[in-house]
């Protein structure tokens, strides 16, 4: 294929992530150095209350922002290198923290424990999502015919239902004295509240991931194990190779390119955990790195947002989504060298 | 696949998978069947403790809205009926009715018109049939259920208004997004260069990027683009935050990484001879695109087109970020709900809500699980 014709059909595609993507993520590069503020005036300002015989009047020196002829209020920016970086990541508190040895006071950062939950957050639910998307496809792929469409149409309702949604649902049965709750406090014979402390809202959110992924995990390995190769397979039988042994040996290496595909996936979209934090309203407890720049980024209750912070956020969950993808990278860029295409 | 004696399994083996299976099956299934039920409830039941008492609604019943048995088995036979006829009746139909080219604009009009007549059936005419059999017989409803917490969701706030919103920002994303994705993909799929693998490089990098980072780029922009934009395209520059046009074209590009990539495994998968064969007999790319390539993709373009629907379809962050209230799709707008979740009607409404928003993912399901595994079979798996 020619150049041209090349950039003809890839053109449009390359100009929307371009103007959406590349441009967007140079603006924030910028914008987290710089500082958006409503300059301020010293104003005095005289204010008085009736009195006996006389009013009472004070003074004081306000600041009031600037507003220009149209009423609105004007803005500078300059540039303010890395105060906003400064200003998320704390470095003097966290670093008196970590020398004190006290990871407890670290936590209360708002970023420190945004990391925390967010990297424990993917590294848990992954083994999870694929053992059990691995053992749901195995166990499908045994079940009779009749009703492999029934269950795979059951198994697909997790993975669809948009996941602000699928929160709610499983933070409806444990709300207050919600059927679960009741039942578990039946069970265990004392009182619970699952949105009283920060661990059950945790555990909860990593069952509600679990929950959601998997499915999808399944699928995936599912289609895989339509293709392995029955010769391979009897021919395993033949050589005494138990059940275990076949598994481990022909089907889970015939599924590995899968497996590093969902592993893929799943912790780009993990790492960007959020939707969990609003649909239990965690976030007095826990929260991610995605959702604090969202709370950054929502006007706050005189209207503002915070820009530059949010960017300097945004630039530094970025990092860390590079840094757990650089050796996927690597791979890959040593294969394409490898295949020489 | 013929199961030969020595593939057979011990009765514990088959036992053990078959139990997984149904204990997952329940978990899967419970929490959305069980808000089903629930918004169906008056608040009293809907959050009592005990699990009887929530299926059967009593408080709800005594109200005086319940279901008498000839309206559940009324009800349960047409609903499975519909099912049947979503599953086995309606794709020959639409696949006799449409041309070729059509297809996927041919499935669109054949579901969204199976469910008009659903919902004309179920809600306009089930009704009036139960209600005068119930009057003749003289039945008492035995399960209480209440349509009432629907009818404030969609009537008196207005949630038809957030639902045109959501249906215009997904069709306006999956169109736009196959229309440009199909193109690149195929491109990619048919140049060996080393442009095309370090774009599909970029892609995957593009595509682990948290939303909110590029959120945080496009709202400062978005907010003053009248300003920006006034000197190029004079005074009736737009304000492009709060329009969805604008939300339209963010998702795309967000969704157009995964898109790509997956049209372009899809692509593979077509014989490249088959183009060429169309080169030599004189076409140009294009034309080869067009008249050999497109009438073989819809497989692909489908599995494709659903995973832009739920994405556009799904989103909370860029659209609650980027929208403000008048334009407000439905996922965000729940949002407005369970923030005001002051008494337990509130909830109940909460809950009617989320199960509107749920149901037309299940119908979807319904109609495309074959296309969903099998198009991942096809296409993802070997990419």
């Amino acid at each position: 294929m020619k150049f041209k014709t090349f950039a003809a059909f890839v053109g449009p595609s390359i100009f929307l992530m371009l103007v959406f993507i590349a441009a967007p993520l140079i603006s924030v590069f910028m914008q987290s150095f710089y500082l958006t503020q409503p300059v301020l005036q010293a104003v005095e300002v005289e204010t008085c209350t009736p009195g006996f015989l006389t009013q009472t009047c004070t003074t004081e020196i306000k600041n009031q922002p600037i507003l220009d002829e149209a009423g609105k209020v004007v803005t500078r920016t300059e540039f303010v290198g890395l105060q906003s970086y400064r200003n998320v990541l704390e470095p003097e508190a966290a670093w008196a923290a970590i020398s004190s040895g006290r990871i407890g006071q670290l936590l209360t950062i708002d970023f420190w424990k945004a990391l925390r939950f967010t990297l424990t957050f993917t590294l848990i639910t992954l083994p999870l999502v694929i053992g059990l998307g691995l053992a749901l496809a195995l166990a499908v792929n045994n079940a009779a015919k009749a009703i492999r469409g029934q269950v795979i149409f059951i198994t697909l309702l997790p993975f669809i239902i948009t996941p602000v949604i699928g929160a709610l649902s499983i933070r409806w049965l444990f709300i207050g004295d919600g059927i679960l709750t009741a039942g578990l406090e039946w069970w265990l014979a004392r009182d619970i509240s699952m949105f009283a402390q920060g661990w059950t809202i945790e555990l909860l959110m990593l069952f509600y991931r679990v929950w959601h992924v998997a499915p999808f995990a399944f699928v995936v390995f599912y289609a895989g194990l339509q293709t392995v190769n029955q010769d391979t397979l009897e021919s395993a039988i033949i050589d005494g190779a138990s059940r275990w042994e076949r598994l481990r040996y022909v089907i889970i290496p015939h599924l590995m390119p899968l497996i590093i595909f969902i592993s893929l996936i799943h912790l780009m979209d993990s790492y960007r955990v959020f939707e969990e934090i609003v649909g239990f309203s965690a976030q007095a407890h826990r929260i991610s790195l995605q959702w604090l720049t969202y709370d950054l980024l929502t006007p706050d209750d005189s209207g503002n947002r915070s820009i530059s912070r949010a960017s300097a956020s945004a630039m530094l969950t970025m990092i860390g989504i590079v840094i757990l993808l650089i050796p996927l990278l690597r791979r890959t860029w040593a294969d394409h060298k490898g295949a020489g295409h | 696949m013929s199961t030969s004696r020595a593939l057979r399994q011990s009765f514990a083996l088959r036992a053990g998978s078959t139990g997984f299976l149904v204990i997952w099956c329940l978990i899967a299934a419970f929490p959305i069947v069980w808000i089903a039920v629930m918004s169906f409830k008056s608040p009293v039941d809907a959050f009592a403790s005990n699990p009887i008492d929530v299926l059967l609604g009593p408080e709800t019943r005594a109200q005086g809205k319940g279901l008498t048995l000839i309206d559940i088995l009324l009800g349960l036979t047409l609903l499975w009926a519909s099912i049947k006829m979503a599953m086995n009746w309606l794709p020959g139909k639409v696949e006799a009715f449409t041309p070729k080219d059509w297809l996927l604009i041919g499935w669109l009009v054949g579901a969204g018109a199976f469910a008009l007549a659903f919902l004309v059936v179920f809600f306009g005419i089930l009704p009036r049939v139960t209600g005068g059999l119930n009057a003749l017989l003289g039945l008492e409803p035995i399960i209480g259920v209440s349509s009432e917490h629907y009818i404030a969701v969609w009537v008196e706030n207005a949630f038809y208004r957030n639902f045109l919103n959501s249906l215009l920002v997904t069709t306006g994303v999956v169109t736009v997004s196959l229309t440009v994705g199909t193109l690149a993909g195929y491109g990619l799929a048919r140049s060996g260069s080393n442009i095309a693998f370090w774009i599909l490089i970029i892609a995957l990098i593009f595509r682990a990027l948290p939303h909110s980072v590029l959120v945080a780029g496009y709202l400062p922009v978005f907010i003053n683009s009248a300003e920006i934009l006034r000197p190029i395209l004079g005074e009736n520059a737009p304000t492009l935050y709060g329009q969805p046009l604008a939300v339209i074209a963010v998702l795309v590009s967000i969704n157009q990484p995964f898109t790509i990539w997956m049209l372009r495994s899809f692509f593979q998968n077509i014989p490249a001879e088959l183009d060429e064969a169309a080169r030599v007999d004189g076409c140009t790319h294009f034309q080869a695109f067009r008249w050999v390539i497109m009438p073989v993709m819809w497989p692909g373009v489908i599995t494709t087109g659903l995973f832009s629907f739920l994405l556009a379809y799904n989103d909370f962050l860029v659209t609650s970020l980027l929208l403000d209230a008048q334009n407000q799709t439905m996922v965000p707008a729940i949002a407005g709900y369970f923030n005001r979740e002051t008494t337990t009607t509130d909830q109940v409404e909460a809950v009617a809500a989320a199960v509107s928003i749920t149901a037309p993912l299940f119908l979807l399901v319904m109609i495309f699980q074959r296309q969903i595994v099998s198009g991942l079979t096809a296409g993802a798996v070997k990419g």
